[in-house]
């Protein structure tokens, strides 16, 4: 059997008509070493060895739960009950991708019609499409959204947007025609309470994470002010979608786009991924919102049914002008956000944000109380910096090598060439974070600070 | 009788001095079905001939609208925000786009005419 149909000539054909000698051309931009690896295996071996010798490897990690951890930086340690998992894994469920024969699968558009809605209600905004990648690329697209509606090409970026976020946007700029105008920063731990100060001409938008990514969270309204009196859009990045539990809805307070990263509810951590990117809008805008949009009707026997609706926005319809290439979501994990929001209701996660918060405060005050170390933030919902009187990285490889603590996220990994973050270090509690980790986070600081 | 002029992407154009108003013919309207959204584009923008200027979405396709000649913008049917079936109803009447305020008048003249516009979509 021929799994490869195309002929000899149909390539030739191809490759002269785009004007490349080989197939091999294509990958010209992708550096050598990397495309053709030298991989120094060592011999095949058996079942049983390999297994053992994977085994082996997999001790060397060091799991989340293992011990005290306050990591953060941009995903968060969650409790996820065990009947979310139950209930994602069921065939009908798991084995399914967004339909293109959509409204067979009344199902799965009912899931999605409920995760948007519980995102709507989150975010504060009027309409929420059926989830997208992560956060980062939620952000990129939100940006692209706001140059469509703005017809103007310049997004300025608050000094407090998470450097990886920062970079996503960098890329999708690249190519888009979109100029990344940085706005200054306020110092690590600090609102800036009056907004973004002066935005440069013809802004397609202010772009702010709540909260940041040293954790300090304040008012938006201000930024909402500037940004419309500007004629710009306020697109708003929340990076722990927890924090919504508890802070004002940015659509509430001015946000006319927000993105969240999903993954603290029902994702879970996993090395860094697949996540679940949340975006929603206001109504007048939903013609120029990308990814795809379940929508509640009734059948030809006036029964409540699903279909996928203002699809003559993407791909397959609208060809080169689509308002996004992205036809597709992140549909599992979208499941595990709604699934264990739903468990928690409204006032679970009021409950789950409080617990983060508290927690939070209890683990900044023992920080404090550590002689060279001082909390840097005057406001945080789950994450803030910690200033140390020493190297962060140095400190919490101490840490963790002599007392199996992962006291938090040195801001040197965010930004390698700011000399100045060196002293920072971002730790973040959730509602797993025990008197006891605290407590031991403490111990741990004052022996390999005195 | 006013006399329209057309487009080869489906456009109709009728002019009252320099002031023309722009819609979809009755063919382009027949072919996209029901027509559920009309994106207007801004009162006061100037376009050249050939630029892109408003979209029209139907429940298969969405379509491009070309302003058929240079000027500004000056007019929107409001009628088509709450109601874009008025496109099939009576695409070249009630149901126009927009007015543009022609900088170069002779443009219309260069449109296609009734004849040329039919032998294109092979009517009669």
């Amino acid at each position: 059997m021929r799994w490869l149909p195309n002929t000899e000539a149909d390539r030739r054909a191809m490759l002269d008509r785009i004007g490349v000698a080989t197939v091999n051309d294509l990958f010209s931009d992708v550096p050598a070493d990397v495309l053709d690896p030298v991989l120094d295996l060592p011999p095949a071996a058996g079942e049983i060895e390999i297994e053992r010798a994977f085994r082996d490897l997999g001790r060397r990690n060091r799991a989340a739960g293992d011990g005290p951890f306050f990591l953060g930086g941009g995903a968060y340690r969650h409790y996820i009950p065990a009947s979310v998992d139950a209930l994602i894994q069921r065939g009908e469920f798991l084995t399914s991708y967004t339909p293109y024969q959509p409204e067979i699968s009344q199902g799965t558009l009912q899931t999605l019609f409920e995760f948007q809605t519980q995102v709507a209600l989150l975010t504060g905004c009027d309409v929420a499409n059926a989830s997208m990648y992560d956060g980062s690329t939620a952000c990129a697209e939100a940006a692209l959204m706001a140059a469509r509606i703005t017809r103007r090409a310049r997004i300025a970026v608050a000094g407090g947007l998470h450097p990886h976020w920062h970079d996503t946007l960098a890329t999708y700029f690249r190519f888009a025609g979109l100029e990344l105008v940085p706005l200054p920063a306020a110092e690590p731990g600090c609102w800036l309470p009056d907004g973004p100060g002066a935005l440069p001409d013809d802004c397609a938008a202010v772009l702010v994470q709540y909260p940041d990514v040293f954790g300090a969270v304040g008012d938006l309204r201000p930024w909402a002010e500037a940004a419309h009196a500007a004629g710009a859009l306020l697109i708003v990045a929340v990076p722990e979608v927890v924090a919504l539990g508890a802070l004002r809805s940015p659509g509430t307070d001015g946000a006319d786009i927000v993105v969240a990263e999903g993954q603290s509810l029902g994702v879970g951590l996993a090395f860094g991924g697949p996540y679940v990117g949340l975006f929603a809008t206001r109504d007048r805008h939903v013609r120029n919102m990308p990814g795809r949009l379940a929508g509640e009707t009734v059948d030809t026997e006036g029964r409540r049914s699903f279909v996928l609706t203002l699809a003559a926005r993407e791909q397959h319809i609208r060809r080169g002008r689509a308002t996004s290439n992205i036809c597709t979501n992140s549909g599992l994990c979208a499941l595990a956000f709604s699934v264990h929001l739903a468990l928690l209701g409204e006032s679970g996660l009021a409950r789950l944000a409080r617990l983060n918060h508290e927690a939070a405060v209890r683990t900044a005050e023992r920080v404090d109380a550590v002689a060279g170390a001082s909390v840097t933030n005057r406001t945080f919902f789950n994450e803030f910096s910690v200033t140390l009187d020493r190297p962060a990285a140095d400190v919490a490889a101490a840490i963790e090598q002599r007392h199996g603590v992962l006291a938090g996220v040195p801001a040197s990994r965010l930004y390698p060439d700011h000399d100045d973050l060196a002293h920072h270090l971002l730790v973040a509690a959730t509602e797993l974070t025990s008197d006891a980790d605290i407590e031991r986070l403490g111990t741990a600081l004052e022996e390999v600070l005195r | 009788m006013q006399n329209f002029r057309y487009t080869k992407d489906h456009e109709w154009v009728t002019v009252d001095g320099d002031l023309a108003t722009v819609g979809i013919t009755e063919y382009a309207q027949e072919q996209l079905g029901d027509i559920v959204f009309v994106e207007m584009p801004d009162i006061g923008r100037t376009v050249a001939a050939g630029d892109e200027v408003a979209v029209v979405e139907s429940v298969k396709a969405a379509s491009e609208i070309y302003a058929p000649v240079a000027g500004r913008i000056t007019e929107i049917n409001p009628a088509l925000n709450d109601a874009p079936e008025t496109v099939n109803e009576d695409a070249t009447g009630s149901g126009w786009f927009f007015r543009i305020q022609m900088t170069t008048p002779g443009e219309f003249d260069q449109l296609l005419d009734e004849a040329a516009y039919l032998a294109l979509t092979g009517g009669s």
